[in-house]
């Protein structure tokens, strides 16, 4: 089957088995391996993306079903060199330790600020359930989303009086 | 010279690649040609394997090969095992079952495909034709005369027996004014590292050489073990462990895979991957700890304890993986915990069950002789009316009495276990949360404070104590152009030595950190090495990169020297230059490094050339310890535990990256709470794996911890010159008898001594309702 799907702005046009995972197009036919497969059941969340602006378990998804959407993947979130404030703030907190499941955490998050740009940490922790990480205990992942979300505000706040 | 990064909380070198989805695990590789392996597994407990058809799955398109048990039992080794205790049984392993299987998920055949999702539809298509056998999944039960016996060729399923006596037992029994005894459970549980396992093997010319590229812990032994396995001479055997995503001792092993993408490589001349799914993983990588533990205590009246009993009965499944035997018996070494036991008796019986093999998991051994100490250490405290923390400081030994030898055989090199418990309780406000404790049971709440004052056995090493060898090497080069590369023998996967080394070379050399780049992982770029595993990484493989450290400090020293013309002696370091002591005089770091490679001038006897190779050999382990308190409040309508706060007084030593230490204890401790709380490996008594997705294995999620509060003393390890201890298992292994002494306390008031882990809810319910209806 032909399908048109848009990853980071750039569109992959591919004739595909209808059985491929979403996750599979992304990390085989596009060739961007920043998203990660972990269960391949949609509990471990590793494989993460935006579709439409949506988190979605790539592993679990058709690319088929993707036909025509534009996906985010974390290859996508730095701009012109520069991180996202959600990546330098998993740096700065040491969200991270073996890296498996930051991409899909990074893309979980960003869904989070976008629709609620300042949780408190019963909803971080809330919206964190569909991402396991088994290395640092979410600790410093709900302070690292804490501070990309002071981050976020503030930029907007300095946009905003531009 | 003043450190500037060593003890600073600096953030790591390694997240740029990994948070911009740039860096590249086992399965992010492809290489021209390459072929996927997928495996087909027994779906039965214990079989003879009657027939075995591949001929649907070779005529399926794209397949190029099915291999089946006999041949490669014909050209390939059997698993490695190490342990040599005294009349252990040691069964045949091949890397794909012949004529028998023995647990649910044991290869049988393996498929090589074009594509990955036709090597598992291949897979799906071999007819295995089996005759079931009866299985037993109970170690109590597989010892027994009349169970069924795994393997053949012995006479039962003890795998081995193993104990040993220090001190008088009986005599401490005798004078006791009290004994407790309780049984402790303590279950099976699966590492679950979040990027399952994975290989690619493919011949490189012009050496016909095979590098293997693994999501390992142990590149190095892997390199050993798989050359030994596959014929191959090892100097023409490279493995890589490229980013590998968590381990917690899963990937510290030799695992049948390995050998079969290595040998399917060099069959067919094409490169091979396999990349484990979810359910392989949880049914063919190593489970952790499956003990019962028989424990008695005998005390004085006052607390003081004489003497301790333990048998063990460890449930290893159906084959040793590479550290399988070892593992239960570092239990007895760790079973006096933080306490003066004057008299242990130890007594293990391993045995052969139905199910995978256990292996080293986060704690390895240690986390189940800490949850049976602190564990029967409440109950006797409980059992002679004193409060938990007079009945741990009753017990430990003085500051002043360390290196101290206990009667688990092993030398604490250091410790003040009063200090942390003391720091503990300020920080959780002890007495005010005894009263707050008060105050809710006048309401009918139940809210319990648990303590775990736990000691560890880290930073392993030394080599008598280790299957194969305790040490671990470090090569520091300085490049002509004055950057730094340090490559290690030890294998990071996630605990950030590529910035805590970096922190220790540039400080050493008085240079910036941007300058050090550290390479570990490839066993073409490295020195041969151990590898990343039992909280050794820094302690034993920073300390060979240390001493190599010096070692080019005090050659560059000469060269300074003798530019300066004086002697080394009087030459220091600081930042970015050499200095003679007390004068204005120096030479810049820059210059010493070119006078060392243009060798125009080398001081009489001084070699060009700026590298050195160091071997560390530790003489002894480390021990860190430190108190962790855990209050849980329980819902009376459901039984559920809740953890509200969790106060983690650690002491590993003296700490490079304090940022990264605290990372480690984090994890550390859910993993610990985890096992108290949700985790459990189940197999049905006919040996079937119930546990065997994410959706029936409960690995905690972000919503069931508050934040924990974590503090620290420092008593340095006079180990090793840094005096470090080492701080990967500490959580884990402090953690979890903390968060059930906490239930068990919440539940005194209706009589409860003891619950079995994991404490689920329904448990909890039980409890209430009947403890109300009584």
């Amino acid at each position: 089957m032909d399908v048109k799907i848009t990853i980071n702005g750039k569109l992959y046009e591919k004739d595909i088995e209808p059985r491929l995972l979403l996750t599979h197009f992304i990390r085989d036919a596009a060739g961007l391996t920043g998203t990660h497969v972990g269960c391949e059941t949609s509990i471990c969340g590793a494989c993460t993306v935006l579709a439409g602006g949506l988190a979605v378990k790539s592993c679990t998804m058709f690319a088929v079903q993707a036909n025509g959407a534009e996906i985010l993947t974390i290859e996508g979130m730095a701009r012109e060199g520069e991180m996202h404030p959600l990546q330098e703030s998993f740096w700065e907190e040491h969200g991270l330790q073996c890296g498996f499941c930051t991409p899909g955490m990074i893309m979980t998050c960003h869904q989070l600020l976008t629709r609620n740009p300042s949780p408190d940490e019963t909803q971080i922790r809330g919206a964190l359930d569909g991402n396991l990480c088994r290395c640092t205990g979410y600790q410093n992942i709900v302070k690292a989303v804490q501070s990309a979300a002071g981050k976020m505000k503030h930029r907007r706040g300095a946009a905003a009086g531009d | 010279m003043k450190p500037r990064f060593v003890g600073q909380p600096i953030k790591r070198k390694e997240d740029p690649r990994l948070v911009t989805g740039a860096s590249a695990y086992v399965d992010d590789i492809v290489l021209p040609g390459m072929l996927h392996m997928a495996v087909a597994r027994s779906i039965h407990a214990h079989a003879r394997i009657k027939s075995i058809d591949t001929s649907r799955a070779s005529k399926l398109p794209g397949v190029r090969a099915v291999v089946t048990g006999e041949e490669i039992a014909a050209n390939c080794g059997q698993l490695p095992a190490a342990g040599d205790i005294k009349n252990m049984k040691r069964p045949v392993h091949h890397p794909l079952a012949v004529g028998k299987v023995r647990f649910v998920g044991e290869p049988i055949a393996a498929v090589l495909a074009t594509d990955a999702y036709v090597a598992r539809d291949a897979a799906e298509l071999i007819q295995i034709d089996y005759e079931e056998l009866p299985a037993v999944t109970n170690p109590e039960k597989a010892v027994q005369q009349g169970s069924p016996i795994l393997h053949e060729e012995f006479s039962d399923n003890v795998a081995y027996s193993f104990g040993w006596e220090n001190g008088n037992t009986e005599d401490g029994f005798s004078k006791a004014d009290t004994v407790v005894k309780q049984r402790f459970i303590n279950q099976r549980l699966a590492p679950v590292s979040m990027e399952p396992r994975g290989v690619i093997a493919a011949i490189r010319m012009p050496e016909n050489e095979l590098v293997v590229w693994s999501s390992t812990q142990v590149p190095h032994l892997l390199k050993t073990q798989l050359g030994l396995m596959l014929g191959i001479p090892e100097n023409r055997m490279r493995v890589i462990a490229p980013e590998v995503g968590g381990g917690f001792g899963s990937k510290l092993n030799v695992y049948a895979e390995e050998a079969l993408v290595g040998y399917l490589a060099k069959k067919v001349g094409q490169p091979v991957k396999w990349i484990e799914s979810r359910r392989e993983n949880m049914a063919g990588t190593i489970h952790g700890r499956d003990q019962i533990n028989d424990v008695e205590l005998a005390l004085k009246k006052d607390g003081t304890i004489l003497a301790m009993k333990l048998k063990v009965i460890a449930d290893i499944g159906a084959y040793y993986q590479l550290l399988t035997a070892i593992i239960p018996t570092l239990t007895g070494l760790l079973a006096p915990g933080a306490y003066r036991v004057p008299a242990l008796k130890f007594d293990l019986v391993a045995a052969f069950t139905n199910k995978m093999a256990t292996d080293a998991y986060r704690g390895a051994g240690r986390p189940e002789a800490t949850y049976l100490i602190e564990r029967i250490i409440d109950i006797a405290a409980r059992k002679l009316g004193m409060d938990p923390v007079d009945i741990r400081r009753k017990n430990f030994p003085k500051p002043a009495e360390f290196p101290f030898q206990t009667s688990g055989g092993v030398f604490y090199d250091s410790a003040n276990y009063e200090k942390a418990l003391d720091r503990a309780l300020e920080v959780a406000d002890y007495k005010g949360l005894r009263k707050k404790q008060a105050e809710l049971r006048k309401q009918g709440k139940y809210m319990g404070i648990g303590f775990s004052s736990y000691v560890e056995i880290c930073a392993m090493g030394p080599s008598i104590a280790m299957a194969s060898g305790g040490w671990e090497s470090g090569t520091v080069r300085i490049e002509p152009t004055g950057t730094v590369t340090v490559s290690t023998g030890a294998s990071p996967h996630g605990q950030g030595q590529e910035t805590s080394f970096a922190q220790i070379a540039a400080d050493e050399l008085g240079i910036d950190m941007e300058n050090v780049t550290v390479l570990h992982g490839d066993t073409a770029r490295t020195p041969y090495g151990i590898g990343t595993f039992g909280s050794r990484a820094t302690a034993v493989g920073g300390t060979a990169m240390y001493l190599a450290l010096q070692d080019l400090k005090e050659k560059m020293k000469k060269f300074a020297a003798h530019m300066l013309e004086t002697t080394p002696g009087n030459i220091e370091f600081e930042v970015g230059k050499l200095v003679m002591t007390g004068t204005a005089r120096s030479v810049s770091f820059m210059d010493v490094v070119t006078s060392a490679y243009v060798a125009k001038k080398l001081p009489p006897g001084v070699e060009p050339g700026l590298e050195a190779t160091r071997f560390f050999e530790p003489s002894n382990f480390t021990f860190p310890f430190g108190t962790h308190i855990c209050v849980v409040e329980i819902d009376e309508e459901t039984g559920e535990p809740k953890v509200v706060k969790y106060v983690a007084v650690d002491d590993c030593g003296n700490v490079i990256n304090p940022l990264l230490v605290e990372g480690q204890v984090h994890g550390g401790i859910v993993q610990g709470i985890s096992q108290a709380l949700y985790e459990e490996v189940v197999y049905d008594e006919n040996g079937q794996l119930l546990s065997g997705t994410l959706m029936d294995y409960a690995v905690p999620r972000a919503h069931d911890f508050p934040m924990f509060e974590l503090e620290r003393t420092v008593t340095p390890s006079p180990v090793n010159p840094m005096g470090i201890k080492g701080a990967g298992e500490a959580g884990t292994i402090g953690s979890t008898p903390s968060v059930v002494n906490a239930v068990v306390d919440a539940l005194a008031p209706l009589g409860v001594t003891h619950i079995d882990m994991p404490l689920r809810p329904e448990k909890i319910w039980k409890i209430l309702k009947l403890g109300r209806a009584s």
